[in-house]
């Protein structure tokens, strides 16, 4: 099956033939990372075997501390929330043409104005009340962090990568000596705890999670995976978005206003980012803590690519990496913890050159290289 | 597709064939009777040539003179603190040792849940009620706290009696109440000895970056060393290799922390105020193998050997034994209690 035929159906196909059709789009889209993850198993292996240790056992004590057992699976949960929230940040910059670098700033801003709404709010707020105001304030912490790269490209064309990540360090930068001077508790490198807007912990409703900090956020994660599903194929606006993504020439041609479509994008991604922050700020801890969730927005851009740029691919991808991650603390009696981040880099770069968008890329450096 | 199918079952086959290679060196977890003990340390983790390094060095020691088996994780992101300590404790370990104070609300939460694992912070944060009262950690619980300033106060008096100069130098890491206690310490130990010095105190920043930042360490240290300062102090982390630098360059001396850092920069260290952090992980492995381990707050000063100076083969044609022999009256004035060194600026 050829890319062209993926990416534009026939509509003129009987419905059995293009329900056949369907399942052929979904085996070709499966094998490319199913053939990456393989190799990422076989070096994974080898590492493991370098180490001087068995590959089987290391393997079993990483899927038994994972998905093993309730507390293990709560704490892949736990990950793959943030996870979701940046990928589908990235995923979504990227459907519009854009590569947001910018998610680990937006998600602490996003979990830094979660903790201060929350600490703002009376105590004793209803929780109906607390929970979507603070929320609300991760959206547009983030979002306000993100429409700076998003308002100068759109105006003035300037490099959403550049700006995006230099922000990082501008936003951490800041935030950090927020936290290291005016609103921690002594000694310590967080805030008070939240009056209001505490999210439950799913211990609180299936027991077998006790002590895990999976929570509710979770929901607000496959929520937005499932509108930003909707937005981008259901929504004319979405079409607009992805038509930028695919060719901004041809979309402005075509009537979409270009700048107003990247801003909007950026805005979104922003804001999903920082929605992101919620789940330890408001489900786990209940306060901010400096550096709470470091390297969360970069993983987010493999979160992205590993799914493909597709929201439940996306929820897919968080999974996996948070099962990695998860994972290398089980196994870290006996291989190094390096040996997991390896693994993590491997199965980037092994899906990353399964997609077709890289491929064509590395095929246009070598076609180029050879001249 | 057919390739790639191919592909797909050639990977698979050499991943289940791998699976099964057995390697005879592979370490088995065993779980049989003994003493168990695990550490998670902190961001940075081994090789910081420290704070973890430190827990490490006194680990590794109990592994080989009590014969404990002890587990080490290093963790990620935030939420991998408490999951690595609870972990641990699932695990049935007799001692968890948490590294840094950052551990400190995961590890009074954990005490609570599992009252029959013991566990212990190194520089354990003691939480303050609204009143301001400590918060005795849990029974289960030891709080190992260092009194750096006690240590700082002996540096400090050496700095002023060695560095021939009405002032002396202090770069301070990040400018928060834990490196406050060294600075302070140093400015009691230089005046006890010198009441119409000057001590130039500055520091790296406001973020845990100043923690990193030896390029701001060596821009402080040149100032200081500029002004007529001959000996700087350091308290923050690796920003002070950059303080050795400037040393180096001006060829003045500068004194280490944590651990001995004279191997950082040979001949311009004059001494380094060190924490036995691997000592104090040592005991509480050690007393909870003959069973005396208890919890509480423990204070580690100069009367515990907590905390110390260097005074070795390396640096001893720095020091004249008429100051050495001050200093160590000094230190005999601290543990007697003639002496009260304060801790908050």
């Amino acid at each position: 099956m050829s890319l062209i035929n993926e990416a534009i159906p026939d509509p003129a196909v009987a419905p059995l033939s293009r329900l056949s059709s369907r399942v052929g789009r979904a085996t070709a889209a499966l094998l490319p990372p199913l053939t990456a993850l393989l190799i990422a198993a076989v070096v994974g292996d080898l590492l493991i075997l370098s180490f001087g240790q068995s590959p089987a056992a290391v393997f079993k004590l990483l899927l038994e501390g994972t998905w093993g057992n309730a507390y293990g699976f709560g704490q892949v949960i736990y990950k793959a929330t943030t996870l979701t929230f940046t990928g589908l940040a990235v995923a979504i910059g990227i459907r519009a043409g854009l590569f947001n670098i910018g998610a680990e700033g937006q998600l602490a801003m996003g979990g830094f104005c979660a903790a201060l709404v929350g600490l703002l709010l009376p105590v004793g707020t209803p929780a109906v009340v607390a929970i979507p105001l603070c929320l609300a304030g991760a959206a547009l912490g983030g979002a306000s962090v993100a429409s700076v790269p998003g308002v100068l490209k759109a105006r003035f064309g300037a490099s959403e990568v550049i700006v995006t990540i230099m922000l990082n360090f501008i936003t951490l930068a800041f935030l950090n000596w927020l936290i290291a001077t005016k609103l921690n508790v002594a000694e310590s490198l967080h805030t008070p705890e939240i009056n209001a807007g505490a999210v439950a912990r799913l211990s609180s409703v299936i027991d077998a999670f006790r002590g895990s900090a999976a929570n509710f956020v979770l929901l607000v994660a496959l929520a937005a995976a499932g509108y930003v599903g909707w937005y981008l194929f259901r929504t004319r606006a979405g079409y607009d978005l992805r038509a930028v993504g695919l060719q901004p020439e041809a979309a402005e041609y075509g009537g979409v206003k270009v700048g107003s479509v990247w801003l909007r994008a950026m805005l979104m991604s922003g804001a999903l980012a920082g929605l992101g922050g919620t789940n330890y700020v408001l489900g786990y801890k209940q306060y901010y803590e400096e550096g709470f969730a470091a390297g969360a927005g970069f993983l987010g851009i493999a979160v992205a690519l590993v799914g493909r740029n597709h929201p439940a691919g996306v929820v897919v991808a968080a999974l996996l990496f948070a099962t990695l991650s998860q994972g290398g603390l089980a196994v870290n009696a006996v291989v190094p913890k390096q040996m997991v981040d390896v693994l993590t880099a491997v199965v980037i770069i092994a899906v990353a050159t399964s997609v077709p968008e890289v491929q064509r890329l590395l095929r246009s450096t070598v076609r180029g290289g050879a001249k | 597709m057919r390739k790639l199918y191919l592909v797909l079952a050639a990977l698979l086959a050499a991943h289940v064939a791998l699976l099964f290679v057995h390697p005879s060196g592979a370490q088995q977890l065993d779980t049989g009777a003994g003493l168990d003990v695990g550490i998670v340390f902190d961001l940075g983790g081994r090789g910081d040539k420290s704070f973890n390094d430190g827990a490490y060095l006194g680990a590794e020691r109990a592994r080989r003179e009590l014969g404990a088996r002890v587990r080490f994780i290093e963790p990620g992101e935030g939420s991998d603190r408490e999951a690595g300590l609870r972990l641990l404790a699932a695990e049935g370990m007799e001692l968890v040792v948490g590294v840094g104070f950052i551990f400190s609300d995961d590890l009074t939460q954990l005490a609570r849940e599992y009252p029959n694992v013991r566990f212990a912070g190194v520089d354990y944060a003691v939480a303050l009620d609204s009143i301001g009262n400590a918060i005795q950690p849990p029974a289960n619980l030891a709080a190992l706290k260092f009194r750096e300033e006690e240590g700082s106060f002996l540096v400090g008096a050496l700095a002023a009696l060695v560095g021939d100069s009405k002032k002396v130098g202090f770069v301070g890491g990040m400018d928060f109440p834990l490196i406050h206690k060294f600075e302070v310490g140093y400015r009691a130990g230089v005046k006890a000895v010198c009441p119409d010095c000057e001590v130039v105190a500055q520091y790296a920043g406001v973020t845990p970056e100043a923690f990193r930042n030896p390029g701001r360490g060596q821009e402080l240290a040149l100032s200081q060393y500029q002004s007529g300062v001959n000996v700087i102090f350091h308290a923050s982390g690796s920003t002070g290799l950059g303080v050795f630098e400037a040393a180096r360059r001006r060829g003045k001396l500068a004194i280490g922390v944590d651990a001995d850092q004279y191997a950082e920069a040979p001949g311009y260290i004059l001494t380094s105020m060190v924490k036995g952090v691997d000592e104090a992980v040592f005991d509480a492995i050690k007393q909870v193998a003959d069973g005396s381990f208890r919890g509480g707050i423990f204070q580690l000063g100069l009367k515990e050997r907590g905390v110390n100076y260097v005074y070795d083969a390396n640096n001893r044609a720095l020091i004249p034994d008429a100051v050495h022999a001050r200093v160590e009256l000094l230190r005999r004035e601290i543990i007697d209690g003639k002496i009260d060194v304060p801790s908050v600026k």
